[in-house]
């Protein structure tokens, strides 16, 4: 048997696809924290609900309206999205004005209010979703064998990673959303309706972590819990990786993803704490980020 | 000649005014300290003993987040250090309640120093997710190592005998220790407000830049600011470790960092009296809940409650108190 570092290489390439699937979530969720805070200048304490709600949406879509994973994975960000932009539209909007810090806590609230409201509905044991049936099975690519589902959430996640990093750098959508991060004062003066366009980012951001949440849906079981460990992990993320860039929440969330993968394979005891070991590192050695701008 | 008169005269009137206002607040402490002394004769002793835990625990959190602009989304670790390093003394070791107090504050200071030392570096919002991390860390730290009892936490500790001789299994005894030590605490915090070394941490709640501009170690004075508060809920947690007879992991978890958040809130954040009645509104809602019909509601009430402070309270009760005190009694 082929070994890596001491480890069969099967072992090995095993931990370091889930590696890349945990780190397409961390690319998912700091890439939505990281536009809304772009905008909005608040962290989304929602966000870890809002991936649950996108999981629990598809679980719902399907057990009692019938509509499959595709429709979900369209269906589910675009239901969960505009409860976002409802969110703040009547709640976020009206304590804009005031300290950046009550918009954590608003949100923190609500994710209270949505993880205790689904927990009641639902129970703490998470319900199964099945894998749609054109990617079940898998392939032996002759060093592992990978199941077709786990592929296509890398996949997919790169690639709606890379439109979402297309549609905000090389569109003029994309150009409005970051002259409003740089100046939505000015940009109002231009004509241009920023309440709307803050709306609509918060609704996108939101989205985003729905659609993680309902790539997730078919591996991890669907719980009301799911989300809230996981965003302590994801805000780590961010600050290993800083808000600075698209590109860099990105790139940071797959290479955290893949630290984590092969800490399982070699010091399987820290595998829950590295990235928050990364984070002490990074803040020590580069206070603000890899690719964080600010002072 | 009269234009000093006239300002002498006005000096002495405000002189009189703020003289008035301390009679006032010099009352109301003493009316509270009442209170305090003949509670345990009219209600629970082991309930009213978690509510000054919990009091002294938001007390210690508002001196960063009301006094100097830090939100800290990790405190909860300091509670839990505090909590089982006492509980583990005092489990393992044949030693008095006090010394092991002591330990696990100072333990508390000291984990306070390295999340202080990290979590600076960046600022706002980054702040938050920073002592959030640091503090996921500890948890899982806890729920790993050999002697904390994983999830079932430490059970058994024996509260033992103060200084040696009094028996804290009187829960009579155990509740005035426990308000000695509450009321050592909240002087401590009073007494740092009102210092000159309080009046720098506000300067720099209100305007950082202009602190840093005046020549102010800005950093150096959050740092502080944060080991005290860490250090004293570092000493709530081990009290209450005491109180309980348990060092919990729940103490540990981020849900207990939120609590902390809601109860300064609910009471008033930046006033002194603010976090004690946050505290006991918050432990005597959730336990009030918990024994009715709606009791599996009690975190999606805690949300709403969370979301109506933010959305329409933000001076929380004492601070709307006042509020309407300042407008109505002049």
């Amino acid at each position: 048997m082929t070994m890596i570092f001491g480890v069969p290489a099967a072992a090995f390439f095993g931990q370091l696809l889930l590696g890349l699937i945990n780190g397409a979530f961390y690319a998912l969720l700091s890439l939505g924290l990281a536009i809304i805070f772009g905008l909005l200048k608040i962290i989304n304490f929602a966000h870890g609900a809002q991936y649950m709600l996108g999981a629990f949406a598809a679980y719902l879509l399907l057990n009692y309206l019938g509509i499959n994973y595709w429709a979900a994975l369209f269906l589910a960000p675009l239901i969960v999205g505009t409860i976002g932009a409802l969110i703040e539209r009547y709640l976020l909007r009206r304590i804009t004005h005031i300290d950046h810090i009550y918009g954590l806590l608003l949100t923190f609230g609500l994710a209270l209010i949505i993880q205790g409201l689904f927990t009641n509905l639902f129970g703490v044991s998470g319900n199964r979703y099945p894998v749609p049936s054109e990617l079940s099975g898998g392939i032996n690519l002759g060093f592992m064998f990978m199941p077709y589902y786990r592929g296509w959430i890398v996949a997919i996640a790169v690639v709606v990673c890379i439109a979402v990093w297309f549609l905000i750098e090389k569109t003029k959508l994309g150009g409005y959303l970051r002259a409003g991060t740089e100046n939505p004062a000015l940009m109002q003066a231009f004509g241009i309706n920023v309440p709307l366009l803050v709306t609509l980012t918060y609704g996108f951001g939101v989205a985003l972590a729905a659609f993680a949440g309902v790539l997730a849906a078919p591996i991890y079981s669907v719980a009301p819990g799911m989300g809230a460990n996981l965003l302590i992990v994801v805000f780590a993320v961010v600050v290993i990786g800083g808000m600075g860039s698209i590109m860099g929440a990105i790139v940071t969330g797959l290479a955290m993803g893949i630290v984590e993968g092969l800490t399982k394979v070699y010091y399987p005891e820290a595998s829950n704490t590295v990235i928050f070991l990364v984070m002490i590192l990074v803040l020590l050695l580069r206070p603000a980020g890899l690719f964080g701008k600010e002072a | 000649m009269a234009m000093t008169e006239t300002k002498s005269s006005r000096n002495t009137a405000a002189q009189e005014q703020k003289k008035a206002a301390n009679r006032r607040r010099t009352i109301v402490y003493l009316v509270l300290l009442a209170i305090a002394l003949i509670a345990p004769f009219l209600a629970y002793p082991v309930f009213l003993m978690k509510i000054l835990c919990f009091a002294l625990f938001a007390s210690a959190f508002n001196l960063v987040l009301g006094y100097t602009g830090l939100l800290s989304f990790g405190h909860a670790a300091f509670l839990a250090t505090g909590g089982y390093f006492t509980g583990y003394l005092l489990s393992n070791h044949a030693i008095t309640p006090e010394i092991g107090i002591i330990t696990g504050t100072i333990a508390a200071i000291i984990l306070g120093t390295f999340f202080g030392l990290l979590s600076i570096r960046r600022q706002g919002i980054y702040f938050a997710m920073i002592t959030l991390a640091l503090a996921q860390l500890v948890f899982f730290f806890y729920l790993q190592a050999d002697f904390t009892g994983g999830e079932d936490g430490m059970q058994g500790v024996p509260r033992g005998y103060l200084f040696g001789f009094i028996d804290l299994e009187n829960n009579l005894a155990m509740y005035y220790f426990v308000l000695a030590i509450f009321l050592l605490g909240f002087l401590l915090i009073q007494r740092t407000i009102h210092s000159p070394f309080g009046q720098v941490l506000k300067a720099i709640r209100e305007n950082e830049p202009r602190a840093t501009s005046l020549g102010y170690n800005v950093d150096a004075y959050k740092l502080v600011a944060f080991v005290i508060s860490a250090g004293l809920a570092g000493l709530a947690g081990s009290t209450k470790t005491v109180v309980f007879q348990l060092a919990s992991l729940n103490d540990a978890h981020w849900h207990m960092s939120g609590e902390v958040i809601l109860m300064t809130l609910v009471g008033g954040v930046g006033t002194l009296v603010g976090p004690i009645v946050g505290a006991t509104f918050v432990l005597t809602l959730t336990h009030q809940l918990a024994q009715s019909a709606v009791g599996d509601w009690v975190n999606v009430i805690l949300g709403v409650v969370f979301v109506a402070c933010v959305m329409a309270f933000r001076a929380g009760i004492v601070g709307e108190i006042q509020k309407f005190a300042k407008k109505n009694f002049k």
